[in-house]
């Protein structure tokens, strides 16, 4: 098994670890950090699967250098909004979410 | 009960999705797309000499064209959100921490300025320079030595824009000799490191003043 | 032994991630995901690929950590005065 196929393995389970986190948690930092978790797992997929056969590939290298400067952007913008939502509400969850 | 039953099925799917994919990834055949023989073949026409950067500014300079406006329109919105309030003064860190953040950030713009000229020819590049000058402005914010933004003045709006303008203004001189992005190969390396220095100042700028802007105490 | 590495490198990613949404304490699932970003940092050393690797550990663990900390302090400080 090989060293990019491994990590592709590995963003797999981070993908779904991010998905359910999203869905299942209500409140909404933990639920930005389940989305980093991802995006980041996706980004493995995307460098690991196409590495499979552990020669360096620069195609999706860049793409994903691409990746994480707009999820940084996508996080800030997130995390503004539920300060502001918080600002107004007082809350820390959306309405209508189930949970605990 | 009904949580519960939520939080099972959820994972239950979750797990499904990732063995589906687990073996869809085993059954993968040999790639029979390769784009490393292109991507090496054209290299000594691109301008620079490492992989990454020539596919980022000058095979694919649409995405990172694109990527920097997204960014402005990210900025733009969470200016919008967050709406000018008066900034409070900023509270001074313990003279051992301002003195260590002083003496960091000349090295981290002397970094900076290292990673930018790098990536022609190395590990590194205009995202990297611009995140660690975004770095050097949030420690010299959290030491109290750099207040937060109350609102974008003319001389930071024009910082902001500069790197997608300079890469728009490049990309539509570009397109009256030919096509959009498709550099002269003699003149591709100098264009390429302006477009860079113009886009590790924008990033910098941008990255900072997302957590600037944010970073503003409501009422405290 | 580099395959073990790269196993042992793998399940401490998925080990932080699965912590970072599991952990009760909020200011710990961020340090947590502050981590997380570091060990991405070295899986993209691993894969050869140390443009992403720096971009990330500046990114990803620094500059986002920065962001959520931030915005978990002021949080704080508005539920408790």
């Amino acid at each position: 098994m090989s060293t990019g196929f491994v990590f592709a393995l590995a963003g797999a389970v981070l993908f779904s670890l991010g998905v359910a986190g999203v869905v299942l948690i209500g409140h909404l930092l933990r639920r930005i950090l389940a989305f980093n978790l991802m995006g980041s797992g996706a980004f493995l997929v995307l460098v690991g699967l196409a590495q499979r056969q552990d020669v360096a590939d620069p195609v999706p290298q860049a793409m994903v250098l691409t990746g994480i400067v707009v999820a940084v952007a996508a996080t800030a913008l997130a995390l503004a909004l539920v300060r502001k939502l918080h600002a107004l509400t007082g809350q820390l969850g959306l309405p209508g979410d189930v949970d605990e | 009960m009904k949580r519960r039953v939520l939080v099972a099925f959820v994972l239950t799917l979750a797990l499904a999705f990732v063995f589906l994919l687990a073996g869809a990834m085993l059954d993968l055949g040999p790639t029979t797309i390769d784009l490393r023989a292109p991507v090496a073949a054209h290299l000594a026409q691109s301008g620079v000499t490492h992989p990454v950067t020539a596919v980022l500014l000058n095979y694919r300079g649409y995405d990172t064209l694109l990527e920097i406006a997204v960014l402005l329109v990210a900025l733009l919105a969470l200016l919008a959100v967050v709406g000018d309030a008066p900034v409070p003064p900023s509270r001074a860190a313990h003279p051992v921490l301002q003195t260590l953040a002083r003496l960091a950030t000349p090295l981290m713009i002397v970094v900076a300025v290292y990673l930018l000229w790098a990536g022609a020819f190395r590990p590194g590049g205009a995202f990297q320079a611009g995140a660690v000058l975004a770095a050097a402005a949030v420690l010299l914010h959290l030491v109290g030595l750099q207040p937060g933004w109350s609102r974008p003045r003319l001389g930071l709006r024009i910082g902001l824009a500069a790197g997608f303008v300079l890469f728009l203004a490049v990309a539509t001189g570009l397109l009256t000799q030919g096509s959009l992005l498709q550099y002269p190969p003699a003149a591709a390396g100098v264009l390429i490191l302006l477009i860079e220095s113009g886009l590790t100042v924008s990033l910098a700028l941008i990255l900072a003043s997302l957590f600037l802007f944010l970073s503003r105490e409501e009422g405290a | 032994m580099t395959l073990a590495f790269d196993l042992l490198l793998a399940l401490s990613l998925l080990w932080t991630a699965w912590r970072t949404l599991a952990t009760p304490r909020l200011d710990r699932a961020l340090v947590l995901f502050i981590v997380f970003g570091l060990l991405m940092s070295l899986a993209w050393a691993r894969l050869a690929a140390p443009d992403i690797g720096l971009a990330e550990a500046a990114i990803g663990a620094g500059l986002t950590g920065a962001l959520l900390l931030d915005a978990y302090g002021v949080l704080r400080r508005r539920v408790r005065p």
